[in-house]
């Protein structure tokens, strides 16, 4: 890899040079694309290192010719202007010449293309749906299936946001989540992504997997991922307010520990099945409702309940939440959104438990004090 | 006004049939027919735009220049991008070059005025109106669009603020303006030409000028009818976007971008057409090959109706699709790519001097040139999965529009200004501030490719630590950038009021085109009696004389 090297050692001198400013942390640059860990995303590094040197190439052709002659041919050192200006012979020789070179290019561009839109042979396969802001993933077949969970921002992240004490602790700030995707090593993954409000995208550089998520739309893509580790990616289609803050972590793992996982993925299932059959108290509610609203609603109704006025209502003295014969009207809102709004269904995002909680919560918090309690029954019953 | 009242008594004495100069005071500037006074009046306003645009794009650096979130919240962080690239698109560039195609052709074709003058007052007088229809809308309720230039349905639909109708109908006014001032383009350039001068003869920033407005006229309805579907999906129930509704977000982007390929080349042939006036002035060389100049130019606004969908490759296309644009994509590349080739062979053996425009024309050459391979390397659809919403091509598309687009509009600023205002500008301030804004550009600009590879979505309030390096040098490089314009604005009002003044009819020694036939400051009527076939072949900057 002399070329990566020569082309950071190069770059790392320029910037070091064009900034002697102290107290910055000059660590990690990430110049280049890496090379990834799938088939696809080697293929991919190498056109781009290909085009690259290309367009390095042409570049240096032109601008030394160019130099050359803005050195030469000035006018204070006696240059006197020829008079050339036309010749056919140069003209079709630049004009096919650039031509066969991108011809040569696109050649293994094309074959390239070709195998990364193949998605069939899959062993296993996972949904990916966007939502404003967070994904939503689903294990639909192999040993994996019926898991199904969304994944957020990680709460320390979202407190970093305006909090540089916690930013700078927080070494994956921004790209960290609170459950990761998890996938086998070794394994055929198909992606198929869609999405439930506006366009997002799904990208995970590693993995050379960048995808749209269309609603209405169902797109796919694929990963054979041939090394373990923490993979993490971002939302890349404009998708509103928190764009920014919808990060994506794939921890690929053996095997094994795939399997493990899957065991217990489906033990918590169960048990968080059961805890919905049971009376909650006012403070188990409360704190549940906390998280629930920190994590889902807080986005836009604001943490302190304020909500920002025009675009998202306020839960602080909102009708809906304080006046004791809307409860039902609170649940439905939640469990069905509120169409044509940004105001999404939960009802498949949020357990009964979860959601009897954040009504509660929303109820008693900023300042609303009603001391109306909702138990997961009512939310059952209300489905 | 001194220079004005002597103008008019210029005029009275040249030819008696003519004796209106401009109306005193400021209803000249409304009334005005004069395709001069107009012109101006597009690049005061273009101007002003950029100020406007620009100090959004400042307070985008601002929030950017550290991890975390300072200054702004996320919705007004994607108003200022959306605002930004609105106003900069269809405020500050397209209004430059039309600002600069009316002044300017009529002098270059030997020609009296622009063939529709009432019509180019009411082109430009949309304007105003139209921006600050846009503006306002940031000061309504729920705020202004915060959507992307680029307003993808359905976010731009469904879940986009209530002021996005007011953006529609801004839109539509801008697409009004941009028309007329199309069709006077091509009425002028095909019926008040000097019987003299040949299509072939014309000057290339003609040549450009006359192809482009061809693409407006094409395009610019592409867009009006994707801003009336989403006002329809919006208002009336339909859904052209909505796939709740049996519609389809996806054809959004097709109509959109049906558009939009051509609507950068409409933002980047006019810029062609500059630089190949000002190089072979200072190369005291003509044009190297002028006929496949033209031809190029023609090949790349047919082309640039047929790659659109390059900028759609993740959306999900069939491989077909994909296979065919990225081809597509890679032939568009070459008669641009000629382009370069054409002038760097105009420099060779040529007898140059670096006067201001000349620097800002070579800078033009190289800078654009980074774009143009960038562009190269999007078009290589697998490497754009890469690539795609990222930092990477926020650089390209900055190098081609910033350092291509509105470089060559202040190359052709300082190439004609002397000749507008009869004054020359302060040439070592002139210099100072190109090298001010050539280094500062790149160190905003350049870093962000390296953003882009390292993983960094654009459209982005906030980000995470890896980022933080580049992102702090972007910033302290747009600030500096963004200074820049403050001197910009001084060079410029201090030529047209203090500058020393220019006798000579040809500012440039070196210079050809009829416009410099004129005498300096150029008269308010522009040629009232047309030019002889011999002094148009004897002022041809692309052929030998
Ligand atoms: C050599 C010629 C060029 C090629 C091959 C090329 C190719 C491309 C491609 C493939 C993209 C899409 C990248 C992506 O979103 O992943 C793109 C984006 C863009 N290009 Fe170019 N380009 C060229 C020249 C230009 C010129 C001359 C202009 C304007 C003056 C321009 C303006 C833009 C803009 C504004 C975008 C981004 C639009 C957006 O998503 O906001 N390009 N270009
Ligand atoms: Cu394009």
């Amino acid at each position: 890899m002399l070329n990566n090297r020569f082309f950071s050692t190069l770059f790392k001198i320029l910037t070091l040079s064009l900034l002697a400013v102290p107290g910055l942390a000059f660590a990690e640059y990430g110049l280049n694309l890496p090379e990834g860990v799938t088939p696809i995303s080697r293929d991919i590094y190498g056109l781009h290192m290909t085009i690259f040197w290309v367009c390095v190439g042409i570049a240096v052709l032109v601008f030394g010719v160019m130099i050359y002659s803005m050195i030469n041919h000035r006018k204070s050192k006696g240059a006197v202007a020829s008079n050339f200006h036309e010749s056919t012979t140069i003209e079709l020789v630049w004009t096919i010449v650039p031509l066969l070179i991108l011809i040569i290019i696109a050649v293994p561009a094309t074959r390239v293309l070709i195998d990364l839109e193949d998605t069939s042979k899959a062993d296993m396969t996972v949904k990916i749906t966007g939502y404003q802001w967070k994904w939503q993933y689903e294990y639909i077949d192999a040993e994996g299936e019926g898991i199904n969970f969304f994944s957020n921002l990680a709460q320390k992240s979202r407190d970093g946001i305006k909090n540089a004490a916690i930013r700078s602790s927080d070494e994956n700030y921004l790209q960290d989540v609170d459950k990761r995707l998890v996938l086998p090593v070794d394994t055929r993954v198909r992606f198929l992504m869609t999405s439930n409000d506006v366009i997002h995208s799904w990208w995970i550089r590693d993995f050379g997997v960048k995808q749209d998520a269309n609603p209405g739309f169902i797109n796919d893509a694929w990963a054979y991922i041939e090394k373990e580790g923490v993979y993490r990616g971002k939302c890349t289609e404009l998708c509103g307010k928190d764009h920014g803050f919808m990060p994506i972590v794939v921890e690929v793992v053996s095997k094994a520990a795939y399997a493990k996982w899957v065991a217990d993925e489906k033990a918590a299932a169960a048990a968080a099945a059961a805890s919905g059959d049971r009376e909650w108290s006012m403070d188990e509610l409360m704190t549940q409702g906390a998280k629930v609203y920190s994590t889902n609603c807080a986005a836009c109704h604001g943490v302190t309940g304020a909500g920002v006025p025009g675009a998202f209502p306020a839960m602080t003295g909102s009708p809906i939440v304080v006046d004791a014969d809307k409860i039902p009207a609170h649940i439905d809102i939640i469990i069905n959104g509120k169409s044509g709004t940004a105001m999404q269904a939960f009802g498949k995002q949020l357990s009964d438990s979860d959601i009897a909680a954040v009504v509660t919560y929303e109820r008693n918090a900023f300042g609303n004090n009603t001391g109306e309690i909702v138990q997961p029954a009512e939310i059952k019953s209300a489905r | 006004m001194a220079t004005t009242t002597t103008e008019i008594e210029a005029d009275i004495h040249a030819h008696d049939d003519h004796n209106h100069g401009p109306e005193p005071g400021l209803m000249r500037w409304v009334k005005t027919t004069n395709h001069k006074d107009i012109g101006y009046l597009y690049m005061w306003f273009a101007f002003s735009m950029l100020l406007i645009g620009g100090a959004m794009a400042m307070v985008i650096r601002l929030e950017l220049l550290m991890p975390g979130l300072q200054y702004v919240e996320p919705q007004f962080f994607n108003q200022m991008t959306t605002m930004h690239g609105l106003i900069m698109v269809f405020g500050a560039i397209m209004p430059a070059f039309v600002g600069l195609a009316n002044i300017m052709i009529p002098p270059m074709i030997g020609g009296p005025d622009m063939a529709l003058p009432r019509m180019n007052n009411w082109s430009f007088w949309i304007l105003p109106f139209a921006g600050a229809m846009l503006l306002s809308t940031m000061f309504m309720e729920g705020g202004g669009p915060a959507f992307g230039w680029t307003f993808y349905a359905p976010l731009s639909t469904t879940f986009a603020p209530d002021s996005t109708d007011f953006f529609i109908f801004a839109i539509h006014m801008l697409g009004f303006s941009s028309i007329m001032g199309a069709i006077n383009i091509i009425a002028t350039v095909m019926n008040l030409r000097a019987s003299g001068m040949k299509l072939m003869d014309m000057p290339l920033f003609v040549w450009t000028w006359f192809i482009t407005a061809f693409l407006l006229i094409a395009a610019m309805p592409v867009l009006a009818g994707a801003v009336t579907m989403m006002l329809t999906d919006r208002n009336f129930g339909t859904s052209f976007f909505d796939a709740a509704g049996g519609g389809d977000p996806v054809m959004f982007q097709h109509i959109f971008w049906f558009f939009g390929h051509p609507e950068v080349y409409i933002m980047i042939l006019p810029a062609f057409g500059i630089v190949s006036q000002i190089i072979p002035t200072f190369a005291r060389k003509p044009l190297f090959g002028y006929s496949s100049m033209v031809y190029a130019t023609a090949s790349i606004a047919i082309l640039s109706f047929v790659v659109w969908a390059h900028h759609m490759f993740l959306t999900g296309m069939p491989v077909a699709g994909q296979m065919y644009f990225m081809y597509a994509t890679i032939l568009i590349s070459v008669p641009t790519g000629v382009k370069v080739f054409n002038w760097v062979t105009t420099m060779w053996r040529g007898s140059m001097s670096f006067e201001i425009p000349m620097m800002w024309a070579v800078a033009f050459v190289i800078l654009f040139t980074i774009g143009g391979l960038s562009g190269l390397m999007l078009g290589i659809v697998p490497a754009d999965i890469q690539y795609h919403d990222t930092y990477f091509v926020v650089a390209h598309f900055h190098y081609v529009l910033v350092t291509g687009a509105l470089f060559s509009i202040i190359a052709g600023v300082f190439y004609w200004l002397p000749k507008w205002c009869g004054n020359m500008f302060n040439e070592k301030l002139a210099t100072i501030h190109f090298w001010w804004a050539v280094i500062s550009v790149n160190v905003l600009f350049f870093p962000m490719h390296f953003l882009g590879l390292a993983g960094m979505p654009r459209r982005i309030p906030d980000y995470s630590l890896q980022f933080a390096d580049f992102n702090w040098i972007a910033s302290i490089g747009g600030f500096a950038f963004g200074l820049s314009f403050i001197l910009l604005a001084y060079i410029v009002v201090d030529c047209i009021r203090n500058g020393k003044p220019v006798k000579e009819a040809r500012v440039w020694e070196s210079a050809k085109g009829l416009e410099w036939t004129l005498p300096t400051p150029a008269p308010y009527h522009t040629f009232t009696e047309e030019p002889p076939r011999e002094l148009i072949l004897k002022e041809s900057s692309h052929s030998a004389h």
